[in-house]
């Protein structure tokens, strides 16, 4: 328990990855299960954050030409976010076109109603 | 460094080389590039596998930096075995599905289905021959869009809504992933393979970080088991590939699935350790599972009335006797199950492809009767679907009668695990026979008088690359069955280079 | 016994709650703008009709909302809850036995960063030790992405575009365009003039931060997305009759294309150079001057380009379908 709130990033990064992904996979309304997933892999990424920091160390760019480990906090996490940030705003891109379609096509953005649509126009 | 050794690198850059120069080509010039590149691919990756054969495995530093700073890349006899594999069903699939590619999609972005097709050769490659866990969580995002887009680029029917469940419940599975790979680097410190199955044996021995393991261990098979559509999680499958354009059906269902499962067993291999993830019960849940849709899958399937979505469904039960072999944890078990990815993807491909020319010939009705008689009026494809069928249930001399055998024999090597697995086994294979031979029959059936004449007028000429297609799947599937003994050497030494 | 309240129904709990619940909006009649249409005008349905055959409306529900749907949907919230507060407990529960936050003895600051940190500015050249590592030490996960970004761009293209091909999707494009004009500002004197200031110091910024990823905090994706932000503005202060003049399809598939190019060939040179042990020959320059560092300041930029390209791509397809 005591280390919940040692950890509080890790554990509020937890709950919040918790939270996006029942909203991606339980939620009716395509725009918040698009919501769900971005506050999913934020968490995601705030964890990755929490996890490269060192107390009391500089931001992983060399200054003053000082080269030394204890001087910055460990540079792989940021580089993973980086990377990571890019796919799920490509995710996020390509999801929001998929609603905008069937928006378009069946005039509803709940994922059930959508679905049920789609049948009967096959059937009719 | 023998020139070889660069293969693998050459293959993963020349399809995303050629995703990338299709986006100003026209329709046309794209297809012609994406055929050469695949064939190209197709050639070094044999050339790979020769080496490997040869020389043992490799590792391949992608820039100037060895093993925990920069990325790599490993090659093995099995990683070239199913990257030649991969390729042969790739190429098979995109030229079977050549002309309905062309029609169900707009002129003017033909091209952008060869960037995807492109593109996800390129990612299953790179998972497959990847090193690195970064790396591999990329490319598996790069691997979910391609499929997303092959799904939704006809824009006709449910295939957009279908994209969006494959969507949603892909993203599931990634972020799971993601939060594993995390997770595992928190407690290793590293991303690359090698080193990261160091750190886990370190950790493992000193008896620190049980559980955070254990939940590792359990996140990361629950996301790439939701990706690659096992049971629980499936239903996102039949509508996918029931409503996608054939080519994207074949490759999805033989290809995509098949590459997280790689993905899978590699990790499992070469940074969980085997040993570990027997002994946590994992395993046992992913046995569960894949016995569950062996079963399900199957009583589906014979619910269906759509003949592809039918395949579909079968692939929910194929996918479940991967994951069984997986969870027999024993070394044979792993070697049933590769060699079942190999045959399941060669069969599922050879189905949707023939389904294809059945239903070219029967006027494209979903109800499975209409195509009563087609197996006359398109006889190689009537053919390529019976073979298939067969290969399915387990007929001798096929490739899925081998697959059956080594479940059968490695399950009998695990006390605890015979029993459910061969009853299962057998239960599957009676409900696999039920539905599979009702489509044959139904296919080789008179059709009654008022139908022929409704359809005589229908009849197309089937298209030479259609045949060519379903020719070399059937020889491909047949080479399975008959020569199966090299194969699983193959892969037994490639398992063993794995640790 | 309590009073009774009569007007419940305005209490402030129940006006929450109805706006918790999407029923009502609090804003409702408070705002000063109001706006002018709905986007979806008559001519936009009826044209939408007649040039598409399929049935379109369909704003009536066509199925009835029974008992069953409402069980159903009170099983979905009672599984949500579950499965939230089961995933959050197992992880939390993982939470509870990780290495301590902050602390400089965790797995991970291991040799792997300590070499980044250490040696990082002689093997890259790059000051910051972030890019070195995502464009240098990791650059096949860093081309993967880009790669990511470049299917997705061609996912939406797919989706999205409208290609004047025949009859149907000429009428669909026109419509399209015509139903675009509703958000089109025309002359907005107001906009132009702060756009007229803001656009070129965006776009100035934009470019420093993409030529300074090696320098300073930054890099070719955060540049690439403030550079398209600064022409989205230019887009929406102007329309799309200005930015038409500099900024077609063919410009963007050109661009994305020769940056893409050039990333790919700069990077299986430098792999293939990397895992050969030859010398790539690159000079890395004088750490901290703005043409050091190799290849990486020519991969930023690279990644800057196809980055703004793709992002500015993105808007004018979710808008109009084309460019």
């Amino acid at each position: 328990m005591e280390a919940l709130f040692t950890n509080l990033e890790e554990t509020v990064s937890i709950i919040l990855f918790g939270i996006g992904f029942t909203m991606l996979l339980l939620h009716r309304n395509l725009i918040k299960k698009i919501m769900g997933m971005n506050i999913m892999d934020t968490a995601v990424y705030l964890f990755l954050a929490a996890k490269g920091y060192i107390k009391g160390r500089m931001v992983p760019i060399v200054t003053d030409g000082i080269q030394d480990v204890s001087a910055y906090i460990n540079p792989v996490p940021s580089g993973l976010v980086l990377t990571g940030i890019v796919v799920s705003v490509s995710t996020t891109a390509l999801m929001l076109a998929l609603t905008i379609r069937l928006y378009e096509r069946y005039g509803s953005l709940d994922l059930d109603q959508i679905l049920m649509r789609a049948k009967e126009e096959e059937r009719g | 460094m023998s020139f070889v050794q660069n293969f693998p690198f050459f293959s993963i850059i020349i399809a995303m080389f050629s995703g990338i120069i299709s986006s100003v080509l026209s329709g046309k010039k794209a297809r012609n590039l994406t055929f050469g590149a695949i064939l190209m691919i197709l050639i070094l990756s044999a050339g790979v596998l020769y080496f490997c054969n040869e020389q043992g495995s490799y590792t391949y530093m992608m820039g100037h930096f060895p093993a925990p700073w920069g990325n790599e890349i490993r090659a093995g006899v099995l990683e070239g075995l199913t990257a030649v594999f991969f390729c042969l069903v790739m190429l098979l699939s995109v030229l079977g599905g050549m002309r309905h590619t062309e029609q169900d999609i707009e002129g003017s972005k033909h091209n952008l289905f060869y960037i995807m097709v492109d593109l996800m050769l390129s990612s299953l490659l790179a998972l497959i021959y990847t090193n690195d866990l970064f790396t591999a969580y990329v490319f598996v995002e790069i691997n979910t869009i391609a499929g997303c887009g092959m799904i939704m680029i006809r824009q006709k029917g449910r295939s957009l809504s279908s994209a969006i469940r494959y969507m949603i419940l892909s993203q599931l599975g990634s972020g799971l992933f993601l939060i594993g790979l995390s997770l595992l680097y928190d407690v290793t410190g590293h991303l690359l393979m090698s080193p990261a199955k160091e750190a886990v044996a370190a950790i493992e021995a000193a008896g620190s970080y049980g559980i955070p393991m254990l939940v590792i261990m359990a996140v990361i098979s629950v996301g790439l088991a939701i990706k690659s559509g096992l049971y629980p999680f499936h239903y996102w499958i039949p509508d996918t590939y029931g409503y996608a354009t054939p080519a994207a059906s074949a490759i999805l269902s033989g290809l995509v699935s098949k590459g997280y499962i790689f993905l899978l067993i590699k990790i499992f291999y070469r940074v969980l350790g085997r040993e570990n993830v027997i002994a946590s019960q994992i395993i046992n849940v992913l046995f569960m599972f894949g016995l569950a849709g062996m079963v399900m899958g199957s009583l589906h399937a014979i619910l269906e009335r759509d003949m592809r979505r039918m395949i579909a469904f079968s692939s929910v039960a194929q996918i479940g006797y991967i994951y069984m072999g997986i969870g027999l944890g024993t070394q044979a078990g792993m070697v049933a199950a590769i060699f079942h990815i190999f045959t399941h993807s060669a069969t599922k491909a050879l189905l949707f492809i023939s389904a294809v020319g059945l239903y070219e010939v029967s006027g494209n009705r979903k109800d499975y009767k209409s195509l009563r008689g087609s197996g006359y009026r398109n006889p190689l494809a009537g053919i390529g679907f019976g073979i298939g069928a067969l290969s399915m249930v387990g007929f001798p001399m096929l490739s899925g009668f081998i697959s059956k055998l080594l479940f059968a024999t490695s399950a009998l090597q695990s006390p605890t695990k015979m029993l459910p697995t061969l009853i299962v086994l057998a239960i599957s294979t009676v409900l696999n026979a039920v539905y599979f031979l009702r489509m044959v029959i139904t296919i080789y059936s008179i059709p009654k008088e008022e139908e022929k004449r409704m359809e005589e007028g229908k009849i197309l000429a089937g298209s030479w690359n259609l045949r060519l297609a379903i020719a070399c799947f059937i020889l491909l599937n047949l080479t399975l069955g008959l020569f199966s003994q090299p194969i699983v050497k193959a892969i037994g030494d490639g398992l063993t280079m794995f640790t | 016994m309590s009073r009774m309240k009569n007007n419940y129904e305005n209490s402030r709990f129940m006006k929450f709650k109805r706006w918790v619940d999407g029923e009502t909006d609090l804003l409702m009649n408070t705002m000063e703008i109001v706006p002018a249409k709905e986007p979806e005008s008559k001519s936009f349905k009826e044209a939408s009709k007649a040039c598409s055959g399929e049935k379109r409306e369909r704003t009536a529900p066509v199925f009835s909302e029974g008992r069953g749907l409402l069980y159903f949907r009170r099983f979905y919230q009672t599984v949500s809850v579950l499965l939230c507060s089961g995933i959050i407990f197992v992880l939390l529960w993982t939470v509870a036995y990780l290495p301590s936050f902050g602390n400089a003895g965790n797995p991970d600051n291991n040799e792997v960063s300590a070499r980044y940190i250490e040696q990082g500015l002689q093997e890259t050249g790059a000051v910051n030790i972030v890019t070195g590592m995502i464009l240098d030490y990791r650059a096949f996960d860093t081309f993967g992405e880009s790669c990511v970004l470049f299917i997705a761009s061609c996912c939406v293209l797919v989706l999205l575009r409208i290609d004047a091909a025949d009859g149907d999707q000429k009428a669909k494009k026109r419509l399209a365009e015509a139903n675009d004009r509703i958000y089109e500002p025309k002359n907005d004197v107001i906009l132009q003039k702060c756009a007229c200031i803001l656009v070129p110091v965006i776009l100035v910024f934009g470019i420093y931060i993409v030529l300074n990823g090696h320098l300073s905090p930054g890099g070719g994706f955060s540049g690439g997305a403030v550079l398209g932000s600064g022409l989205i503005l230019y887009l929406n202060a102007f329309g799309f009759e200005r930015t038409q003049q500099i900024f077609t399809e063919k410009v963007y598939r050109r661009v994305t294309l020769c940056a893409l190019t050039f990333y790919c060939l700069a990077k299986s040179y430098s792999f293939f150079t990397g895992a050969n042990h030859l010398e790539s020959g690159i000079p890395l320059g004088t750490p901290g001057a703005i043409l050091s560092s190799g290849l990486i300041l020519p991969l930023n930029i690279c990644v800057g380009l196809v980055v703004a390209c793709t992002m500015y791509a993105f808007y004018t397809l979710f808008r109009k379908g084309g460019m």
